[in-house]
């Protein structure tokens, strides 16, 4: 059996107002870090998070969100997006930023491990993960 | 004169600005920053709070935590006002006082 688990990041606060999302990012990282296989998922306000054209000059906080196009280069293979919550937020995929992904052995590779998911497939995926960190 | 009423939650999140629409009187003024920015957007499930709000009272946004969020100037809802930190400073002296809706 593989020591390796479906590791799942649920975030579902937005960017800035409080510190969930950038401590989300940061364990996203140890996560990968450690080898395990990292999944996203981005739900209420935490569609937020993925939003190009973050500026944070005027608050004077580090704008984090060029980190999010790295993460396939952390091996982070897939990044999910509910669907529902970007529907009432008045998004769309083209609102979101684009995380390419390579695999460095087989160079096999993903234009975009973003992807707008559903209701039914979120609660599939996550009841598949053998672990859950919610943000 | 009168107040002005702060809400730095999201309108998806919380309810804090559901509570300011409620318990604010016509006339006064709403000011929304940090994550309450979000409300100031049109075309999402909570545009209709402010737009009608505005029909009685100005609504005002910080136009720097706008940017932060990467949020850009023609979703804003018509008629909301964007102010900087200096609007911010000249909004709280010209009204009676601050209520934060937090």
């Amino acid at each position: 059996m593989s020591d390796k688990k479906q590791f799942m990041f649920l975030n579902r606060r937005a960017p800035y107002g409080t510190i969930y999302a950038w401590e989300s990012l940061e364990v996203v990282l140890i996560a990968a870090a450690f080898e395990q296989a990292v999944s996203l998922a981005f739900i209420d306000d935490g569609v937020y998070q993925l939003v190009t054209g973050q500026d944070t000059t005027g608050i004077g906080m580090k704008n984090f969100s060029p980190t999010y196009k790295t993460l396939g280069d952390y091996e982070v293979r897939h990044m999910y997006v509910d669907k529902e919550s970007l529907e009432a937020r008045g998004l769309t995929a083209d609102d979101l930023v684009v995380v390419p992904w390579e695999d460095w052995e087989t160079e096999e590779t993903v234009d975009n491990i973003v992807e707008v998911v559903d209701s039914d497939q979120l609660a599939e995926l996550i009841e598949q993960s053998d672990v859950v960190f919610s943000f | 004169m009168s107040d002005l009423h702060t809400v730095n939650k999201s309108p998806f999140e919380k309810n804090s600005l559901d509570t300011c629409l409620r318990l604010s009187k016509a006339g006064s003024s709403i000011l929304l920053y940090e994550d309450g920015v979000y409300a100031a957007l049109a075309g999402t499930a909570a545009s209709g709070k402010i737009a009608g709000a505005l029909a009685d009272r100005k609504v005002y946004v910080l136009e720097p935590d706008y940017r932060a969020r990467g949020l850009k100037s023609d979703r804003l809802i018509e008629g909301v006002e964007m102010v900087d930190y200096a609007g911010f400073v000249d909004l709280v002296e010209s009204c009676d006082k601050v209520q934060a809706w937090v």
